[in-house]
């Protein structure tokens, strides 16, 4: 996101809250309504901004096409997770009529657009023609249906939408396959394939929702998953504040707050406001000038001496931070204006004195999500397979639970070996932790040894964390492994 | 909210924001006095750099700028207090001398010090002052700001393109330095007119702290590069390939609006004020070096030299140099046709390492001869 943009969803955020408070001090409009209308609002801010944030890419026409596909996933989750057994959650009940109202005739405007405005407003090139999108809604109108229908009586359809979502995934993830599903779309389109690139499917978010969606099938298929309206539902997916960069909120605590009565106060106003500006200045002052001298491709093989290298890797370490934890900060302001309390995702993750720690502090909503989703139910298998002995099933669910955060990031060698580290760091950690507990039993009773030792501890977990960072910011293991030598004055 | 707490009112935050921020903007006109530009991390924390700052890519972890404290603050020369055994010869010039495509080391500045030439009886030590852009009275601006760094001897390096009267301004240092450039132009009593409107000069607004931005920006951001000047020792782009300067030249004879017919206007059109007047600004000997530019072979290479130069302007400049240098009498050195074709890289006067080497054995010479 721009600041342009940030600027759009600021005043949007804030029209929002401020109409909801005003609504909601005329007596004569109820508090129901009003959470509703904002709900709505909501709704229909966050489809626009699907297709405003959404960049340019170059296969014709697929800055519209990606965010019509988001809209479509969603339609698609929610019928088959919506039970449908009372009169609220059906797609018949009003309110989510009007939701799919909206979410199908919102993009039929902006493609409609092309026919009477100069310039594309919301989509960063023009439209397709209105027929193609016709198209688009028939089809979509006949397979949702049938696919809600077999949802209904085979619960492997909860199972098949989420490896579908997983395979989406793994395509935009891994260079190779997107670059063959770029050569793929582009034969398709009767174009040269010679400029196809993996950037090409830049789906903006998509990494975000899928996680989302797939939260949402397997609660549904635990029986966990509260009943949401498609307005609800819709607007947790495509929140415009998180759409871009997050957090992963959970949909029922999103839901929660939807309902609850809202008003725009100063202090919230205030509070808000404070969190924005703190985003904006980690983001585009500290973030973007470390930026010009974090680590890099170019700069790993250009860096001459350890000394120096160590001041880039710890300008990358520094960068990546302000970066994300900026975007965080601006999401969370926003969101707060418009009354929803998105969950924390940083908490002075560089001052936590181990591993495990600072994994409770970094990404914690991306972190919650593969312990609920992925570590905890590979767990509970291992402990099924009674033949692994115990240091075994920690050391492997460590590093595979890392491992596939590292693949989140993008299907490359070097987040595979990211993920290892952080796997393996964790492991470690976990036995020392268990060692220096049951070896020196009395080590707590020395408060400065303590002191002594966490400060060492925040050193040695900081570093770690830096010294993995090196394959995160490079492209290539060759890259990483010549920057490590040279930081050791190895090379 | 803690009620014990005093209430803060959002409207008069914003308020006292506000006018905060105004009165900052506007009271920042009235610090100019204050060079900024000479506060430097280099030389300090980061070790000065080998040539002026110039870059328009990231990747050259270097920029252009139009602080000319700034850039010589930022220049080694600014941070090496001379010796008694050093001989301080400044290097004046063009991108030929600041070094396009050439890594510092390979510079003629670079090279004179590699080659650690005697004269009178001290080591010679070339600090390269060179800057991109043609323009003479660029270089005036950049000689006469750097006579305090206490210079033996002066050398400036030429060539025809930096001549033409209407390109003196048109350099963004130039233009963007109206305050030094109309002080020169009285002070050495200059053709240029100092109402030009190629000078920029800045409005109320651009005064303030807002219309400043892009200027306090660039500042900052040339003590940052200082990290990747200290790490990497890069401050250009060295493309792996690039287009070589072109062999094959149109059958055209005009330079600058004149054609071989007006070849007694030339003089008229050349800014031999601006280098008369660099050439006296020093009271130490000054070297005037005609630079080495590429003698083409290829086609209509009967007409033109290179793609700057039609030959008749430029035999017509040589022979106006070689004459003004003899009335004034000044330490003159013609090498036009000192390097082969091959010697040059990607333009008719930025030559190749080799080239540069044939150069500095020529102005070693030079200096020697100069100094006896």
């Amino acid at each position: 996101m721009g600041l342009l943009q940030i600027g759009a969803s600021i005043l949007t955020a804030l029209l929002i809250g401020a109409l909801t408070s005003a609504a909601r001090r005329a007596a004569a409009v109820r508090t129901r309504f009003t959470q509703t209308a904002r709900t709505y609002l909501l709704l229909v801010f966050s489809i626009l901004a699907v297709y405003w944030f959404q960049p340019l890419v170059p296969l014709r026409s697929f800055d519209f096409w990606l965010p019509s596909l988001t809209l479509a996933l969603v339609v698609l989750t929610w019928f088959i997770t919506s039970s449908g057994g009372d009169r609220s959650s059906s797609w018949r009940a009003p309110q989510n009529l009007i939701a799919l109202l909206l979410i199908a005739g919102l993009p039929a405007l902006i493609d409609l657009s092309r026919y009477f405005l100069p310039e594309p407003l919301f989509t960063a090139a023009p439209p397709p023609r209105f027929i193609l999108f016709l198209f688009f809604v028939i089809v979509l109108a006949i397979a949702i249906p049938l696919i809600s229908w077999l949802s209904g009586r085979f619960r492997w359809v909860l199972s098949a939408a989420i490896v579908f979502l997983i395979i989406v995934l793994i395509i935009l993830k891994t260079p190779a396959l997107s670059l063959q599903t770029s050569v793929f779309l582009r034969t398709l389109m009767s174009r040269s394939s010679e400029n196809a690139s993996f950037t090409d499917l830049r789906w903006l978010g998509f990494s975000y929702i899928a996680f989302r969606l797939i939260h949402v099938l397997r609660d549904k298929q635990a029986n966990r998953l509260p009943e949401l309206s498609l307005a609800e539902f819709g607007t947790y997916v495509v929140f415009f504040p998180s759409l871009a960069a997050g957090p992963i909120d959970r949909a029922e605590r999103f839901a929660q707050d939807l309902r609850k009565e809202f008003a725009l106060t100063q202090d919230e106003t205030l509070l808000a406001g404070q969190r924005i500006a703190i985003g904006l200045f980690k983001k585009f002052v500290i973030a973007d000038t470390l930026a010009l001298i974090a680590l890099n491709d170019l700069l790993a093989t250009q860096v001459r001496t350890a000394g120096w290298m160590w001041v880039i890797v710890y300008a990358y370490t520094f960068q990546i931070y302000f970066d994300f934890s900026g975007y965080t900060d601006i999401a969370l302001g926003i969101a707060r204006l418009a009354g929803i309390n998105l969950p924390e995702n940083f908490a002075a993750p560089y001052l936590k004195p181990n591993l495990a720690q600072f994994w409770n502090s970094w990404h914690m909503t991306l972190t919650q999500w593969v312990r609920n989703y992925f570590f905890n139910p590979f767990n509970r298998w291992m402990r099924g397979a009674k033949s692994i002995p115990a240091w075994g099933m920690l050391l492997i669910g460590q590093v595979a639970t890392m491992a596939l955060i590292g693949l989140w990031h993008g299907i490359t060698l070097n987040f595979v070996l990211w993920g290892i580290w952080h796997g393996l760091g964790l492991f470690v950690q976990n036995r020392w932790s268990d060692f220096v507990r049951t070896r020196y039993p009395d080590l707590q009773q020395n408060r400065r040894l303590q002191t002594v030792l966490q400060i060492g501890s925040i050193l040695v977990t900081f570093h770690f964390v830096a010294l993995g960072w090196v394959f995160f910011a490079l492209s290539e293991p060759v890259l990483s492994w010549q920057v490590f030598l040279k930081l050791f004055n190895l090379l | 909210m803690d009620p014990s707490k005093p209430r803060i009112h959002l409207f008069t935050i914003l308020l006292k924001a506000t006018i905060l921020f105004a009165l900052c903007n506007f009271a920042f006109p009235f610090l100019e006095g204050i060079p900024f530009g000479k506060f430097s991390l280099y030389n300090s924390i980061f070790p000065g750099r080998e040539r002026l700052p110039y870059g328009e890519v990231r990747e050259s972890y270097s920029l252009s700028l139009f602080d000319i404290d700034a850039m010589f603050a930022s220049h080694i020369i600014a941070g090496t207090e001379k010796t008694p055994g050093e001989y301080r010869v400044l290097l004046i010039g063009d991108s030929s001398v600041w070094g396009t495509l050439l890594q510092p080391e390979e510079t003629l500045a670079g090279q004179l010090n590699v080659k650690a030439v005697e004269a009178c009886g001290k080591t010679v030590h070339a600090y390269n002052l060179g800057y991109p852009t043609l323009s003479l009275l660029k270089e005036l601006m950049l000689l006469d700001h750097a006579l305090q760094y206490q210079p033996d001897m002066l050398i400036w390096l030429t060539t025809l393109e930096s001549f033409p009267k209407e390109r003196q301004l048109t350099s963004p240092l130039v233009a963007n330095n109206a305050a030094r450039v109309r002080e020169l132009i009285e002070r050495h009593d200059l053709s240029a007119d100092p109402n030009d409107p190629e000078l920029v000069d800045p409005s109320k607004w651009d005064q303030t702290f807002v219309g400043q931005r892009r200027a306090v920006a660039d500042l900052l951001r040339l003590q940052l590069y200082g990290t990747l000047w200290a790490s990497t020792g890069i401050d250009q782009v060295y493309p792996e390939d690039y287009v070589r300067a072109q062999i094959d030249l149109e059958p055209d004879d005009e330079f600058h609006g004149l054609t071989l017919a007006d070849r007694t206007s030339l003089q008229d059109a050349l800014a031999f004020d601006v280098l008369a007047a660099g050439m006296s600004a020093a009271s130490v000997p000054t070297l005037l070096v005609n630079e080495p530019i590429l003698i083409s072979n290829g086609l209509n290479s009967d007409i033109r030299y290179n793609f700057f130069y039609p030959r008749w302007a430029y035999d017509e400049y040589r022979q106006l140099l070689l004459e003004r240098s003899l009335e004034h009498g000044w330490n003159y050195f013609d090498f036009w046709d000192l390097a082969p074709m091959q010697e040059f890289t990607n333009s008719g006067v930025h030559l190749t390492p080799q080239g540069e080497a044939m150069l500095t054995d020529k102005i070693a010479e030079a200096i020697q001869t100069t100094c006896k």
